[in-house]
């Protein structure tokens, strides 16, 4: 199929159509919005439902009966809006329904700004809602990274019974890229036995609720079921992107948009003869340890970079790295990641390591 | 007379309400309403979490617990899922009127075509007969110690009022406190199942229903306190009953 011009958020829209999406219920948030407008009049075209709901928590909720009813759902927010759905994910993890829920981050706590950002990696990749539960956080860096992302989104979302979030950000959503969509697909909403469609005559009957409640001895097999789910989405489901890590003395850490600043500072780097590297996660959970197994005795420090104040992935860095680097962070708030400062930041660790 | 228990009923599961409890005699009705239709095969329930959640091990439909307060939302989600199927959300006064107020609203205002069936017994049932918006006023309850104030607590919501202006397909209220007025209850539910099936839109019943564990009374009592006091606050009948699409 041939490339077509296309901004992040619409391009995302049309490949969970293409995946077999047809239900989709939201609320307008900054910088997600497209998403809802043109899935307001496209899902018609395909034939169907898409719900402006009265909030994000409805938005959520909704989500769920169209889930459990066997549909393929999608529903898409930013920001605040993502604080609001947690509820609805936490819910989602118990029943064991898959949905596909996507953030277009932003920045900041509270309202925060509608300006870039990536401000909930603590949120996507914790579990924002209550009782512990894991989701796979796919992080697409360029609009054609989205429109693939979503596309095998329903997939993993149905192979486990599980939501599947997508974090892209304000810059990747917002800009024009050249992308190739998929083929159309349809979704058979009788694909799985789990499905709720009416019972017929002499069939046991289909319950979703607290899953936990369907072990015959009464749950405490539950954890089991639990451990060995998230265990298998660890096992097989990292996914990520290394750049020139084989002999780089400095490995930046950077996912979606930081991550495509911290490519170019690379190229700059090598011309200057500074064997800088960089691991881009695409998966943020499961967090991609292999990559980091992957690495050589050279490696001095690794540099977390992100666009937030507070460095949330460094965390995950400092786990996955089991403290035997020194680990940095560099941040922005306001303003983009400068490949300047990268080399900077990098000139400066190479002295200090 | 000749009673039987209607096969959609399930004897086989426990669903364990406290004696005088109204939940068993609406999902008894709601079954028999199914069968007098003969629409056994396309029913699909939503329970809300707390006492209305043991109407999956009542009645044998297949079902989803929804999140507290979500559940005519989720309900919606799952009619725009299965177009086809018949989709009855069946939440407490609690859920529908206080936490979920926002999506009975506005599962009202999109005209959501699924039908809600609200146990209303004017409390919290499950977490201990707390004050809910739907408790009467001078009622006492767990939060309302000295009887609700309605200067201190707001007023009572009577959904009949709040909804009575919309353009839905059907809106009444019924109790289930005498045979008499169950056998509303069940023509109430019958019509609003065949609205459904027409594409008419939002259907909601309030049913008034016993709580005597929370209301501290007798079984008895706790009918006659429908009758003389619940039902003289929150008056049963028709409001809205919009008769066929054009």
């Amino acid at each position: 199929m041939a490339k077509v011009l296309m901004k992040g958020n619409e391009a995302l829209a049309e490949s969970c159509l293409r995946a077999g999406c047809r239900f989709f219920s939201g609320y307008p948030i900054t910088p997600q919005t497209e998403i809802l407008e043109y899935l307001c009049w496209r899902m018609d075209e395909v034939g169907g439902d898409c719900v402006q709901t009265e909030s994000e928590l409805a938005g959520i909720n909704m989500l769920m009966g169209a889930a459990a009813g066997g549909a393929r759902a999608l529903t898409t927010t930013a920001g605040p809006g993502f604080s609001l759905k947690q509820e609805g994910i936490s819910y989602l993890c118990g029943s064991d329904l898959p949905a596909v829920i996507v953030d277009v981050q932003r920045i900041g706590c509270a309202l925060g700004d509608i300006f870039m950002g990536q401000g909930d990696y603590w949120q996507l990749t914790r579990g924002g809602g209550h009782g512990d539960y894991r989701t796979i956080v796919l992080a697409p860096a360029t609009v054609q990274e989205s429109v693939d992302l979503a596309s095998i989104a329903f997939d993993l979302a149905e192979k486990y019974r599980h939501p599947v979030l997508i974090a892209t950000d304000a810059t990747i959503g917002q800009m024009i890229e050249p992308v190739e969509l998929p083929e159309m697909k349809e979704h058979d909403p009788d694909k799985y036995d789990w499905a709720l469609r009416p019972r017929r005559e002499g069939e046991p009957q289909r319950a979703i609720w607290n899953r936990y409640w369907d072990w015959e001895d009464g749950g405490h097999k539950y954890p089991e079921y639990i451990l060995k789910k998230y265990g298998e989405m660890e096992e097989t489901e990292q996914r990520w992107e290394s750049v020139l890590t084989e002999d780089a003395e400095i490995v930046m850490v950077a996912y979606g948009t930081s991550a495509r600043v911290a490519k170019s500072a690379i190229m700059k780097a090598r011309k200057e003869g500074i064997k800088l590297g960089l691991i881009r996660p695409i998966t943020l959970w499961p967090f991609p340890k292999k990559a980091f197994d992957e690495l050589g005795d050279q490696v001095k420090a690794f540099l977390d970079i992100e666009r937030n104040i507070l460095g949330q992935m460094k965390d995950d860095v400092i786990l996955t790295d089991g403290n035997r680097h020194p680990v940095e962070f560099y941040g922005e708030y306001w303003d983009n990641i400068s490949e300047v400062k990268i080399l900077e930041k990098v000139k400066e660790m190479l002295k200090k390591y | 007379m000749n009673f039987t228990i209607p096969k959609d009923i399930d004897m086989s599961q426990q669903a364990s309400w406290c004696p005088g409890c109204g939940h068993g005699i609406v999902c008894r009705v709601i079954t028999e309403a199914v069968e007098e239709l003969g629409l056994s095969d396309r029913i699909l329930t939503v329970d809300d979490v707390a006492c209305g959640q043991f109407g999956q091990f009542a009645m044998k439909y297949n079902t989803i617990m929804s999140a507290h307060g979500r559940t005519v939302v989720t309900a919606a989600g799952l009619k725009h899922a299965r177009p086809d199927a018949l989709v009855i959300a069946r939440p407490g006064d609690g859920s529908a009127y206080s936490i979920g107020i926002e999506s009975t609203i506005y599962s009202a205002v999109r005209n959501e075509n699924i039908l809600t069936i609200v146990i209303n017994n004017s409390v919290f049932g499950m977490t201990g007969g707390q004050m809910s918006p739907a408790t009467l006023p001078g009622m006492k309850t767990a939060t309302s110690p000295f009887g609700r104030d309605e200067n201190k607590d707001g007023h009572m919501v009577d959904i009949t009022k709040l909804l009575g202006q919309m353009d839905i397909a059907y809106l009444a209220r019924c109790a289930v406190n005498t045979p008499a007025n169950t056998d509303r209850t069940k023509k109430a539910i019958k019509k609003a199942l065949q609205k459904q099936m027409n594409g008419e839109g939002f259907c909601l019943i309030d049913v008034l229903s016993m709580c005597p564990t929370n209301w501290k009374t007798s079984e008895i009592q706790a009918c006659e306190f429908v009758k003389e006091t619940q039902s003289k606050y929150l008056p049963l009948g028709e409001f809205i009953d919009k008769g066929g699409k054009e």
